[in-house]
């Protein structure tokens, strides 16, 4: 055990929270402007995962045409499922949870039916099945695929929100509701167009997810928890989950590193529910959400 | 309706007699069951295996060649000239529910025998009541030992015979360096404890062993310390969806299977197809059957199962076949027994006393002749060793010569032996249903 082996460990934490995060970004969004606890997101990242192995079984499109595709194509549903149900339960968090945890289970046993229960393959290019050296440390090139397009939709999500026509008027929506109806922002139109936001990411994060693991229909429940686990300590905003995966995925490597994989996992659900005890709002919590 | 203190008793009251009900029903174990079997009437199996959740990848595919192979038998005249029927549940990967519903198989449904379950998780959970009614259960999979309950018919390969000959075959293919990765739950363990005996004998030395959570998908950490560790080949027991990420990250993270291939207890056709054929090809996994062993019975087991419309995943696998020969281990078993006690009297444990030596000839079973024991009732067979190849198919690289006996205390020798009466201690003693 040296510092390189140990520079090792902090270079794959890094990888790990761009998984984390990438897995809790729609939520993020969805969870932090219209309180929507989504117990969906799940089964949007399996979807995700789905449609891009039938755009590649189907129509053989190379798989990163795959990752904006499946984003359009959960976005779809997520744009559906918002105006066919979710637009009915705002302002009744419990609500929506009980609603999603139908439309989860739904979802799961819908593509069951079609696609069987038995795992998909999804293919990736030769050139992401490499590892790749970063001085003595060693990564996989396809984690580091994941890792730029982590940042990239961190990236495009923050000049969305802060440097865009459509930002301020969510932010309005966030922050006082009534106060942005009277200043004539469609609250409804907001919300609608960012839990289409939110479910298109869990599309993408659900076709990298397939390359990392398994397409299968109950592939979503093994992300869920470790989704809202980063909006919990986050606090619902964009800025809180990155800083929340960012902490615990390095948190989860180095210990793994010291100890093993399951102590790590455990010492990290104990540090969480104490910070939890001490700052309930999570990291960072927005000042004035209306929940 | 109001919401007062009255309707509050009265709705709870309903409430709880409703929850209450399915165990209201349930006979002591002195009434347990009677003789239901009547000639003309067919005899009820139950086929306790997840089609939903976590467990359903490999369980509905047990449960699917189980009906196979009992519409082949009913089509060849039945069991003692009498079809089986089978009664299908959904245990939905719940251990909960696998309790619930065995019991519900065998008080409710009458069923004379029980096939089921594929983690040791779920066969824990149902046999305080499979031992309580004296009833049987066949377990089709591999099995990690150390419980004699006299209740349990298993085909699976048993620890010792699943890892004594890989471990030798791969210290001496590649070196005498292993790591050892598993799930996170008693059947990896267990096997990992015969596998390190296994280990010695062949004068290996272990780096390192680590437990991943069932289900988990992040290999990252271990495959660093595997990089650490320098192995010269990893044994692994990590199971289901979790299996599939391990091989497929292991390949990612720049791992060569030709300079440290991963030698499986799990590791089959139908988790290579998952993976993609290149994510598995140099790899082994020690399994008393693959697909594509050619023998003729074998090649009609495969041409036939997967023209039928049980065959809808389109592959078979070791798991598969150890249920499609449960169930002929069932028609020998329940056969000799009518023979000996006439048909209407045949019970559960009848069935179980009449197993010991029942043969399953390799004009039947795919993987070749089997047999159980005439004590533990676990399962004689050849293991044999596949190297999986650039198509995901698995090329035998070594096969047992010759059959190798079930054990399920081979590395507790003070425990004792497992009879059919009971766990014989060295002192003599002996104990029934222990697990």
């Amino acid at each position: 055990m040296d510092l390189g082996s140990l520079l090792n460990a902090l270079i794959l934490g890094v990888s790990i929270a761009s998984i984390w995060l990438i897995a809790a970004l729609g939520l993020t969004i969805i969870y932090g402007t219209a309180g929507v606890i989504n117990m969906a997101h799940g089964e949007f990242i399996m979807l995700g995962a789905y449609s891009s192995y039938m755009l590649q079984f189907y129509l053989g499109l190379p798989y990163l045409l795959c990752l904006p595709a499946s984003f359009v194509i959960v976005a779809l549903v997520g744009l559906a499922l918002e105006r066919g149900l979710i637009r009915y339960l705002y302002n009744r968090p419990l609500d929506t949870l009980l609603a999603t945890y139908g439309v989860s289970l739904v979802l799961m046993q819908g593509v069951r039916l079609i696609f069987g229960s038995d795992p998909k393959y999804l293919a990736v290019p030769e050139m992401f099945q490499s590892n790749v050296m970063l001085g003595s440390a060693s990564i996989s090139a396809f984690r580091i695929v994941v890792l730029a397009i982590t940042a990239f939709l961190v990236f495009a999500l923050w000049l969305l929100f802060y440097k865009t026509r459509f930002g301020v008027q969510v932010r309005a929506v966030m922050q006082n509701k009534e106060m942005a109806a009277s200043f004539g922002i469609n609250s409804g139109r907001i919300y609608m167009m960012t839990f289409a936001l939110g479910a298109g990411l869990a599309g993408v994060a659900g076709a990298l997810f397939g390359v990392l693991a398994i397409v299968l229909p109950t592939m979503g429940a093994s992300y869920v928890v470790q989704a809202f686990l980063m909006v919990v300590v986050g606090g619902g905003s964009l800025a809180g989950s990155v800083v929340a995966s960012g902490v615990t995925g390095e948190m989860q490597s180095v210990f793994a590193f010291f100890t093993n994989d399951t102590f790590a996992r455990f010492i990290i659900f104990v540090l969480i529910v104490v910070f939890l005890r001490f700052r309930p709002q999570g990291l960072f919590a927005q000042a004035g959400a209306r929940r | 309706m109001q919401f007062t203190r009255r309707n509050l008793l009265k709705t709870t009251a309903a409430a709880s007699a409703a929850l209450a009900a399915p165990h209201l029903w349930l006979p002591t174990a002195s009434e347990a069951w009677g003789a239901t079997l009547k000639k003309g009437e067919p005899i009820k199996v139950g086929l306790l295996f997840s089609l939903t959740g976590s467990l359903a990848v490999p369980e509905e595919d047990s449960t699917l060649v189980m009906q196979y192979a009992i519409e082949e038998i009913n089509k060849a005249g039945g069991v003692a000239g009498v079809p089986i029927e089978p009664v299908i549940v959904d245990a939905k990967s719940d251990f909960a529910v696998y309790s619930e519903k065995a019991k519900e198989l065998i008080l409710r449904e009458k069923v004379i025998a029980l096939f089921g379950c594929y983690t040791s998780a779920s066969r824990k959970a149902i046999l305080p009541t499979v031992m309580q009614r004296d009833h049987l259960l066949y377990y089709p999979t591999c099995y990690e030992g150390a419980e004699c309950t006299q209740n349990t018919i298993c085909t699976g390969p048993l620890a010792n015979q699943h890892s004594q000959d890989l471990i030798p075959f791969m210290v001496q293919q590649f070196g005498k360096r292993v790591f050892f990765v598993g799930s996170n739950y008693v059947w990896p363990k267990e096997s990992n404890k015969n596998a390190k005996v296994w280990l010695q004998k062949a004068g290996g030395e272990l780096l390192g062993e680590e437990y991943i959570p069932l289900g988990s998908s992040e290999f990252g950490p271990v495959l660093n310390k595997i990089r650490e560790a320098k192995p010269d080949f990893i044994f692994s027991t990590v199971v289901g969806a979790s299996d599939i990420a391990f091989h497929k990250q292991f390949k990612q993270e720049g791992f060569k299977a030709d300079k440290m291939p991963i030698a499986s207890l799990t590791t089959g056709e139908i988790e290579t197809r998952a993976m993609g054929a290149e994510f598995g090809a140099g790899h082994f996994l020690s399994a008393p059957y693959f697909q594509s062993l050619d023998n003729p019975t074998n090649n009609k087991f495969v041409e036939s199962f997967l023209k039928s419309k049980y065959g809808k995943n389109g592959t078979t696998h070791y798991n598969m076949e150890e249920t499609y020969t449960s169930a002929y281990v069932f028609k020998a078993g329940f056969e000799k027994a009518a023979a000996a006690v006439g048909f209407e009297n045949v019970t559960p444990r009848a069935i179980r006393d009449h197993s010991g030596g029942v043969r399953v000839e390799d004009n039947v079973s795919p993987e070749g002749l089997i047999w159980i024991d005439e004590n533990n009732f676990n399962c004689w067979l050849k293991p044999k060793i596949g190297q999986c190849q650039a198509d995901g198919t698995f090329k035998i690289v070594k096969a047992a010569d010759s059959h190798v006996a079930p054990d399920p205390y081979s590395i507790y020798p003070d425990a004792g032996v497992c009879t059919k009466d009971g766990l014989k201690s060295p002192d003599g003693k002996i104990r029934k249903s222990v697990i």
